[in-house]
């Protein structure tokens, strides 16, 4: 079997202020076992921002251990960061990140450079994601071109380009309308269902979350809550 | 790869190409700068050392008369004092080369209908081997002209040219005041001299000839002066020394007496005129560095810039998976090209402009390739050392805060 996706074992993080330390995620396990869908959800400052990014491997825990698919990443050095967050992880933001100068191409071969794959294959493999997310026509087009949807799908298709294990997104929906906002929880919830890959993605709207088949409730720093999306759907419902 | 970080580097500097530009300027000034001295100084530099050179190695010159330093007394080479066994006794000195004993004079010399003064060398042959002097054509004279005093006659290029034109003087008979003497070679050509005199403008014949022919002298077998070579540069100090101590040996001088004769070591006028040439050319080079490394400074503040205005790009790219050494040699790459370029231009400006000072100032310029390389060199190495502290800046941001980065 596959090694478990993450595991969190007493995770602290504190941030150094004038005032002094202050504490944002106070001693928060967790276990995300490959496939599953998670939501992560809570008021702002609850911490869950932060965690995302510590998950991501973009920022490192004040104490505490996470395992990422196996490895302590506590132990790694900054070049085995990089290739975790190169091939195992994907990492959608809220604000899609695309490169404004590179073309939609460039810009989702762009891992595969820093994985070292050849130039045929870069573009013949961006190409392929490019079409899959129904983007085939805008190839050579540069960000600023397309809608913030399709910029969106771009960004999918740039963190799936290494065929990572774990896909997180940070408010994937958030600067995006409704509708918009639905096709691309149906583009995860595709990735998740059909290719398997874990998806974990942070959210402050119930409807976002209810895509997802579990949620992770923070507040004040701590897992306030952990359990399948259906029964929080039923209490909001109740 | 490398080739995708070339392109990218390529259309970073392509989106601000008015700064790219500008930048590049800086480098472009310096090197053109640094390689247009460099040909500056070196043509001074190549100049002198022919002129030295063209004088012979390792020589002292040993005047007759003593230094003028008293009130009434004559200068060097006013009283004759030496003679022509002094000239073979300094030859058996252990680490002398050569010595050529010249009683020297002016005359006119004319042949057909062509008259032409100049100054004519009564010397032995070895005066040819010290001033490293071949011929051009014909033969030396010989011992046997020497010990027969013969009317020959050894003519340096300017003056044959002046006699003869284009024609082969060899075997023509040519007259000094009056007397017949035939050519029987012709001295390849100098140049000027240190002081500037034309070292072609003269006629050497046999120092005998001069002394009982042409000249006379006021004491039989008597020399202005000779020219000794050392067989090394080692040496000099101690041959400087044996020659003084034998000539005073062999001129009977009483302790307290001071010197009727002058050595000069010639090799340290040499040294001093070369080594003010290259003082001068190490110091254009020194002034036109200035340019380059404020042209790397150039360079610096922009990479700063440049790094500061993509930290969230710097972001993006951490994200996806960027090690440090992959930002490092983005941003490095790039602080390399506009280094580079601006070097090719450069170099290719300074040559440009080096012609230009040839022309203009009717001086001497010398390219060599090694210069070119130097500033190749120096312009990658700026580029490097310039563009590695905004570049390792960029490496060294956590990925979180380039992220976040507004």
């Amino acid at each position: 079997m596959a090694n478990t996706v993450v595991r969190i074992e007493h995770l602290q993080k504190s941030y150094l202020t004038e005032a002094g330390e202050f504490p944002v995620l106070h001693d928060v396990n967790l276990v995300i076992e490959p496939g599953e869908f998670v939501a992560i959800m809570g008021p702002s400052g609850s911490g869950k921002s932060t965690f995302m990014n510590i998950l991501g491997c973009l920022d490192q825990p004040t104490s505490g251990k996470y395992f990422l698919d196996g490895a302590d990443t506590g132990r790694l050095s900054s070049d085995q960061l990089a290739g975790l967050r190169n091939r195992t992880i994907g990492f959608v933001f809220q604000g899609f990140n695309l490169l404004p100068r590179a073309r939609l191409t460039e810009n989702v071969a762009l891992p595969l450079v820093y994985a070292g794959v050849a130039r045929s294959e870069r573009s013949a493999r961006a190409v392929a994601l490019l079409e899959r997310i129904g983007l085939a026509g805008h190839v050579q087009s540069f960000p600023n071109q397309i809608s913030g949807g399709q910029q969106q799908r771009v960004a999918i298709a740039r963190a799936l380009a290494t065929r990572p294990r774990l896909l997180l997104a940070d408010e994937p929906t958030g600067n995006l309308d409704t509708h918009t906002g639905a096709e691309i929880m149906d583009l995860f919830t595709q990735l998740n269902r059909d290719e398997g890959i874990t998806v974990v993605l942070v959210t402050h709207d119930q409807e976002i979350a209810a895509y997802a088949r579990r949620l992770v409730r923070f507040r004040d720093g701590i897992v306030e809550h952990d359990g399948p999306v259906v029964a929080e759907r039923t209490e909001a419902h109740a | 790869m490398m080739l995708s970080m070339l392109a990218e580097a390529w259309s970073a500097m392509g989106a601000n190409r008015l700064r790219t530009f500008l930048t590049m300027l800086g480098m472009v000034i310096g090197v053109a700068a640094v390689v247009a001295m460099l040909a500056v100084g070196q043509g001074a530099q190549t100049m002198v050392n022919q002129t030295i050179a063209s004088m012979g190695s390792n020589l002292f010159i040993v005047l007759s008369g003593g230094s003028a330093s008293g009130g009434l007394r004559m200068g060097s080479g006013s009283v004759p004092t030496l003679t022509l066994l002094d000239a073979d006794a300094i030859g058996e000195l252990p680490g002398v080369a050569a010595v050529a004993p010249v009683q020297p004079g002016n005359s006119e010399v004319i042949y057909g209908a062509t008259t032409w003064t100049t100054q004519v060398y009564g010397t032995s042959p070895s005066y040819l081997d010290v001033r490293e002097w071949p011929l051009a054509s014909g033969e030396p004279f010989t011992d046997y002209d020497m010990r027969s005093a013969s009317r020959v006659a050894l003519l340096g290029g300017t003056v044959s040219n002046y006699l003869f034109g284009d024609d082969d003087p060899v075997g023509k008979t040519i007259r000094i005041r009056n007397s017949p003497y035939l050519v029987i070679g012709v001295l390849a050509r100098k140049g000027q001299s240190l002081d500037g005199r034309d070292q072609d403008d003269t006629i050497l014949v046999p120092v005998t000839t001069a002394q009982r022919k042409l000249f006379g002298s006021q004491f039989v077998g008597t020399v202005r002066f000779m020219m000794v070579q050392a067989s090394s540069g080692d040496v000099m100090d101690r041959v400087e020394r044996d020659i003084t101590e034998l000539l005073r040996a062999r001129h009977r001088l009483n302790v307290d007496a001071e010197n009727d004769f002058t050595v000069r070591n010639l090799t340290t006028v040499a040294n001093a005129a070369a080594a003010t040439t290259k003082v001068m050319s190490l110091m254009l080079g020194a002034i036109a560095s200035v340019s380059l490394l404020v042209g790397g400074i150039g360079i610096m503040n922009i990479m700063l810039v440049s790094v500061t205005e993509r930290t969230r790009e710097i972001g993006i790219r951490m994200a996806i998976g960027a090690r440090r050494r992959d930002i490092l040699m983005q941003f490095l790459l790039e602080a390399i090209i506009i280094s580079v370029i601006g070097c090719c231009v450069g170099v290719a400006l300074g040559v440009g402009g080096a012609f230009l000072a040839e022309r203009m100032a009717q001086t001497t310029v010398a390219i060599t390739s090694g210069s070119i390389v130097l500033a190749f060199a120096v312009a990658a190495a700026v580029g490097v050392f310039f563009g590695l502290y905004p570049a390792r800046k960029a490496a060294y941001l956590k990925p979180i805060d380039a992220l976040r980065y507004q």
